[in-house]
């Protein structure tokens, strides 16, 4: 009231009115299903082909919010994340999004090589069309941006042909590799993405385009796990030597975990691959055997097995089979 | 000074005090165009003042008794407060009966502990009708993450809607049996979504709440998921946070009792340095921790869910297990019974 030196019922109305103009338009949720499910390509979900995979996602990688790949290195993240341009960039009568896919490559990872072996092993009625190589291959654009602050310059160029729906997939591999080449510990710290997780989650919701995030790991040791207050310190008898022992989670603090919405952990253990569902609003947690061929990522089993208990979010790295290591 | 706690502006309430009038009683008696002449203004502005000045003052400076209710009037009240059940039987008896209206509680617990799926599960609850021992309303879901995903609201509304029709007793109303009571997209269409993408976003809406509900007056219960994504990053004025983290729940509360509505916020999990070692405890800090009336944390115990009644004036403090299915959120099925799938 003193700022604007006017009365107090002027000051309540002006509030209000602000309020209503600045407040989100409401939706029912009748309306919501009618417009993802019913309205939108592919029943707002991008099939991955993964078939026990895509039945516990209701249908794919949904649309609108941020997915995140997180496993050890060599895991796989990569390959599925290239997987996903080339699916996203087939044309609709094959199943695709028909559209263009942003990769933001941090780490050098991407092989344009190895997407095209992928999609020819997929899909090789596609591929081996004339100038279709060429023409999925076009779709695919990759931006490589040394800092974070590039990283947001190239976002609200993005933005613009994300909302007009041209671009139909956004990966960011990986945005541990983004968040840690700006701190000066070299450990990314939750507090220097914040902006970007709520530029990013905005961004996914309107233009419903669905966001591949791939994280890395970090160790932890047993005695930084927490508890509540209520739950009282740790039992004495457990046993001394675990108390020492790291295992890993995943990179960027728990703030991040809250923000993504679907969280697929890739992990290995006694010897072979699983990705694990491990957070999703919409699935049980899943587990489910994988392994990486010339054609991609494949499914050893379409029936995951039901993990019950915070297991789920714990990352094993037990060693496994061939390391990738494709040459670029 | 007495004048100084008029609702006007401050130029106005300057020319006042420098003309002479100090106190209430001296406006009391006297004319709008005697008023206007002194203080150079126009009558209608004068007669605003003096309104305002035989009102008493302050409206917030009400007398003692009015506006005050006996303990026992609000016991009987109490009594007919109605809750919303969590479709869980353990989770509802350590509540009490369920959610209760007209207060505002926190749930709060690690990412993927089921958070959301009790949002959801509250929000289709709340439809239940009143034939069913339910309340019949709709819900506000506020969603600041993008979690609320349809699809998984589809199923626990078609779970809900059979479990309804399972359990009606369709011969005391003389209705055929088998008959389908809520279809589950008529769920889906009392559920008001907001999508809330900034904090300022988050303010306004609270703010217009109030008209919002007059509006739509079934609305029985608000759910925001969750209240803390948007305060927790960017904020490098803390003073600022506290005082909007405050206002907000204030006018939350204000809201609860107002309407008779129970509103359910939904936090997050944080770490925080407490006598030396890192422990987990909710979002928002400590001040925070005061706004809301009830507190319920949801943590693993081993491989199961479980709620704790962190803080409430009338429960105890229990926990209770609960498990999150397919259908939603119902009772933990003991090891035994369940199947293993492999």
């Amino acid at each position: 009231m003193e700022l604007l030196d006017v009365g107090l019922k002027e000051v309540s109305s002006a509030i209000d009115h602000i309020s209503k103009m600045a407040s989100p338009p409401p939706q029912t949720g009748l309306s919501l299903m009618e417009q993802h499910i019913h309205h939108e390509q592919l029943g707002g979900h991008l099939p991955t082909r993964l078939k026990g995979l895509d039945e516990a996602l209701c249908g794919g990688i949904p649309f609108g919010v941020l997915t995140e790949l997180v496993g050890p290195a060599g895991i796989g993240k990569t390959q599925f994340c290239l997987k996903l341009s080339v699916l996203a960039s087939l044309p609709s009568s094959f199943g695709g999004l028909d559209g263009q896919v942003v990769y933001i490559d941090v780490e050098f990872k991407f092989s344009s090589k190895r997407l095209i072996e992928i999609g020819a092993k997929s899909f090789p009625q596609v591929f081996s069309m004339k100038g279709m190589a060429q023409e999925m291959a076009g779709r695919i654009l990759v931006l490589r941006p040394h800092s974070l602050s590039e990283f947001t310059e190239s976002l609200q160029q993005i933005k613009v042909s994300l909302l007009t729906q041209q671009v139909k997939l956004l990966v960011i591999d990986s945005m541990a590799a983004l968040a840690s080449g700006e701190s000066e510990q070299g450990v990314p710290t939750q507090n220097s993405l914040g902006w970007h997780i709520s530029f990013l989650k905005s961004v996914a919701e309107f233009s419903r385009v669905p966001i591949v995030v791939t994280n890395q790991v970090r160790s932890q040791s047993s005695d930084e796990t927490c508890l509540y207050t209520f739950q009282g310190g740790r039992s004495k008898d457990t046993n001394d030597a675990s108390r020492y022992d790291s295992h890993l989670v995943a990179a960027l603090g728990i703030h991040w975990a809250h923000s993504v919405t679907i969280r697929l952990i890739l992990e290995s253990k006694s010897g072979s691959r699983f990705i694990k569902v491990a957070k999703s609003p919409m699935s049980p947690p899943l587990v489910f055997p994988f392994h990486i061929s010339s054609s991609g990522i494949s499914l050893l089993d379409d029936h995951g097995v039901e993990l019950v208990g915070p297991d789920i979010s714990r990352i094993h790295n037990q060693g496994h089979s061939e390391i990738i290591n494709f040459c670029r | 000074m007495e004048v100084g706690r008029l609702p006007i502006s401050a130029t106005q309430k300057g020319k006042l005090i420098s003309a002479g009038y100090t106190s209430l009683s001296s406006l009391s008696s006297l004319s709008p165009s005697l008023l206007s002449r002194d203080l150079s203004i126009t009558e209608t502005e004068a007669l605003v003042i003096i309104k305002h000045a035989s009102r008493g003052g302050s409206p917030s400076r009400s007398p003692a008794i009015n506006g005050a209710q006996t303990a026992w009037e609000m016991l009987h009240e109490e009594e007919l407060f109605t809750r919303i059940t969590t479709s869980s039987a353990d989770l509802d008896n350590i509540l009490g009966g369920g959610i209760s209206c007209k207060e505002v509680t926190e749930i709060g617990g690690i990412p993927g502990i089921g958070k959301t799926q009790i949002g959801i599960q509250l929000a289709v609850n709340v439809q239940i009708p009143v034939d069913c021992r339910g309340l019949g309303g709709k819900a506000i879901y506020i969603d600041t993450e993008g979690s609320f995903m349809v699809e998984r609201v589809l199923q626990i509304a078609k779970a809900c809607a059979e479990e309804m029709s399972a359990n009606y007793d369709f011969s005391r109303n003389g209705l055929p049996s088998g008959q389908v009571l809520m279809q589950p997209q008529d769920f889906l269409e009392n559920i008001i979504c907001y999508r809330v993408c900034s904090y300022t976003e988050q303010i306004a809406l609270v703010n217009s709440l109030d008209k919002i509900i007059c509006a739509h007056r079934e609305v029985k219960i608000v759910i925001i998921d969750s209240i803390t994504f948007h305060f927790r990053q960017d904020f490098d004025d803390m003073a600022l946070r506290t005082r909007l983290l405050s206002g907000m729940a204030l006018k939350l509360m204000k809201l609860a009792k107002k309407f008779s509505l129970a509103v359910v916020l939904l936090n997050q999990a944080a770490n925080k340095y407490t006598e030396g070692s890192l422990q987990l405890s909710l979002a928002l800090g400590d001040s925070w921790s005061h706004a809301c009336t009830n507190r319920i944390i949801l943590y693993w115990n081993g491989n199961e869910r479980y709620a704790y009644i962190d803080k409430s004036p009338s429960l105890r403090s229990r926990s209770a297990p609960y498990a999150v299915t397919s259908s939603g959120i119902r009772n933990l099925v003991s090891d035994s019974k369940r199947m293993k799938m492999m």
